[in-house]
């Protein structure tokens, strides 16, 4: 059995009548990236500041390598660190005082996090402008601050919200190179996002979360694999055609997409053969024939009910 | 639980937070302008249309300074630090809520005590002789912590974001203080319902001790003021970490 990083059961918040988290639980192992994917308003950030000791649960328990986020609240802050969803450096201060800032605010001695920091700073290309205030860099720069700021006490344990939202295409690809490297490093990761392809490529499990109770947890690829009957075979012909009368068993939907045929299927095999079979009883030659996995899009939206 | 070196451990972060709120809040030049020029709009305005020796206005503009440099920003800044979400910040790093708390009462202490000390020091210009020097450093320092501790109980309730809410609160409660506690008049010439009212202000008792300091009189013995002083800052600093503490979600949400 491998050790536990997180452990979370029952955890809940309640915004008035509003069950922001619902009697969520779930585990994260050390040493893995744990993705917490849901919609808006689905309550990934409310159970991150649960996690993270900010605000205090209405119910339930979570404990971080460890610590109980209430009772021993300090001691699991001293374990992590966080990128929150809103970034939070103080503006007036330049880079490397938030930096060292945050040093002392870990107990961290001071020679140890110069050290980091200039490592830190210079990873993140931050460095040449690090006696600069906050307040005049721009969005990227600034998330990119936030995480060196997370990482100056190197936790063993990293949450971070959203970490790429709004960024572009660079930055957000900086960011997640670090994320990895930092997990290959031994630091264990949780975070949250709405964006099923940076789920698919960082994490090895996520939790699918949708108005406050978790819908799934599983590595992207087996979540992807449940969803037989959400795999399609994509097909177009060289004339246009109707496929509405072409009566075929296992097939769950049929969409026309352009020129192209969609169809979703749990048995592609048998779907493939009724279609060849079709274009050579009608003369047709078929000009493109794709059999497509599921897209953990797809299987979000399975999920959560959303999109229908 | 809260063992020895935990504590420690903790008041060493908060200087860290006290040094930041130094650098942000306090060391900029309109606060510190003001600071400084705020005692001698103080002695003018006493002056003005008074038959009095400029002398015998020294304890009053004391624990006017003292009073209101340490109280001047300290009501702002928590609100200002939850609006800019730095305050989420500082909850999520490893520091007790009552460390943060310590950490803004030692920069306002800090800058109220500068002030203070360079007011403190026209007292050979207008004629005035500190007769009991260490009476005099012990008060200052004693009501300075004080009024800090104070400035922070003001900033815990209503939760609010808005530094302005905060200020204009804490401006109701400073001036009547402020008009109750002897500054203008000795304890020993007001009325007798004057005299219990000023019982409740802090400010009372260490412009009392600057009294005693540099006139040799005073209302209270030196002790009873030093206690009472004591006494009121154990209760703000108390007061303060139990009402942010219990404000402390509703803030954050
Ligand atoms: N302070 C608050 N007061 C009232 N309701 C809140 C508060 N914070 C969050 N909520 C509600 O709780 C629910 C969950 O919010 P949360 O911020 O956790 O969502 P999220 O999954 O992080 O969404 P997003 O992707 O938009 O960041 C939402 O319906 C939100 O409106
Ligand atoms: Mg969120």
């Amino acid at each position: 059995m491998t050790a536990k990083a997180i452990v979370v059961s029952d955890l809940a918040k309640n915004y008035g009548p509003l069950k922001a988290v619902d009697r969520v639980s779930f585990s994260v192992d050390a040493g893995e990236i744990f993705g917490f994917l849901g919609p808006n308003g689905a309550g990934k950030t409310t159970t991150l500041r649960m996690l993270t000791g900010i605000i205090r649960p209405d119910g339930g328990t979570a404990s971080i390598l460890g610590h109980d986020v209430v009772r021993d609240n300090l001691a699991a802050k001293q374990v992590r660190g966080v990128v929150p969803e809103m970034s939070n450096a103080y503006v007036d201060l330049t880079a490397w005082k938030n930096l060292l800032l945050t040093g002392e605010l870990y107990g961290i001695p001071k020679k140890l996090t110069e050290e980091r920091s200039e490592r830190l700073l210079r990873q993140f290309g931050l460095y040449e402008k690090k006696d600069r205030a906050v307040k005049g860099y721009s969005k990227g720069m600034k998330q990119r601050l936030i995480i060196c700021m997370a990482l100056v006490s190197q936790p063993p344990l990293l949450f971070l919200d959203e970490p790429t939202s709004g960024l572009d295409v660079e930055s957000s690809r900086l960011i997640k190179d670090i994320v990895r490297e930092v997990n290959k490093s031994g630091t264990t990761v949780f975070l949250t996002t709405h964006n099923m392809e940076e789920a698919s490529q960082l994490c090895d499990r996520v939790a699918i979360i949708d108005r406050g109770k978790i819908v799934a947890v599983d590595s992207p690829e087996k979540l992807k694999a449940k969803s037989k009957e959400l795999q399609s075979i994509e097909v177009s012909f060289d004339r246009p055609i109707d496929l509405g009368g072409l009566a075929m068993a296992d097939v769950s939907k049929t969409e026309k997409a352009g020129d192209k045929y969609r169809i979703y299927t749990g048995n592609p095999d048998a779907v493939i053969k009724r279609l060849a079979g079709f274009a050579e009883e009608k003369g047709l030659r078929i000009v493109t024939l794709n059999l497509l996995a599921p897209s953990l899009e797809d299987v979000f939206v399975e999920l959560t009910g959303k999109g229908r | 639980m809260a063992s020895l070196s935990m504590i420690t451990g903790q008041v060493k972060r908060s200087f860290a937070v006290a040094k930041k709120d130094m650098a942000i809040y306090y060391l900029k030049g309109p606060v510190i302008i003001f600071g400084l020029i705020f005692p001698f709009f103080l002695i003018v305005a006493f002056m003005l249309g008074r038959n009095v020796p400029v002398k015998d206005l020294y304890p009053g503009i004391m624990g006017m300074t003292v009073f209101f440099t340490a109280t001047s920003v300290g009501p702002a800044i928590v609100p200002w630090e939850v609006r800019s979400m730095t305050f989420e910040r500082l909850v999520a790093s490893p520091v007790a809520t009552w460390a943060i708390l310590l950490g803004d009462t030692e920069a306002s202490f800090c800058f109220g005590l500068i002030i203070s000390l360079l007011t403190a020091m026209i007292a050979p210009l207008i004629g005035v002789s500190i007769l009991h020097v260490l009476v005099f450093g012990l008060a200052l320092v004693l009501a300075t912590i004080c009024f800090a501790a104070l400035s922070i109980l003001l900033s815990a309730y209503p939760p609010t974001d808005t530094p302005g809410n905060t200020m204009m609160l804490a401006s109701m409660v400073k001036f009547p203080l402020v008009f109750v506690s002897g500054v203008f008049l000795p304890l020993g010439q007001m009325p007798e319902w004057g005299r219990l009212v000023a019982y409740i202000s802090p400010l009372t008792y260490y412009t009392d001790l600057v009294r005693y300091s540099t006139d040799g009189v005073s209302y209270f013995p030196a002790l009873v003021d030093i206690i009472a002083l004591a006494v009121f800052t154990i209760v703000f600093m108390v007061a303060a970490i139990w009402v942010h503490e219990k404000v402390l979600t509703r803030r954050l949400t």
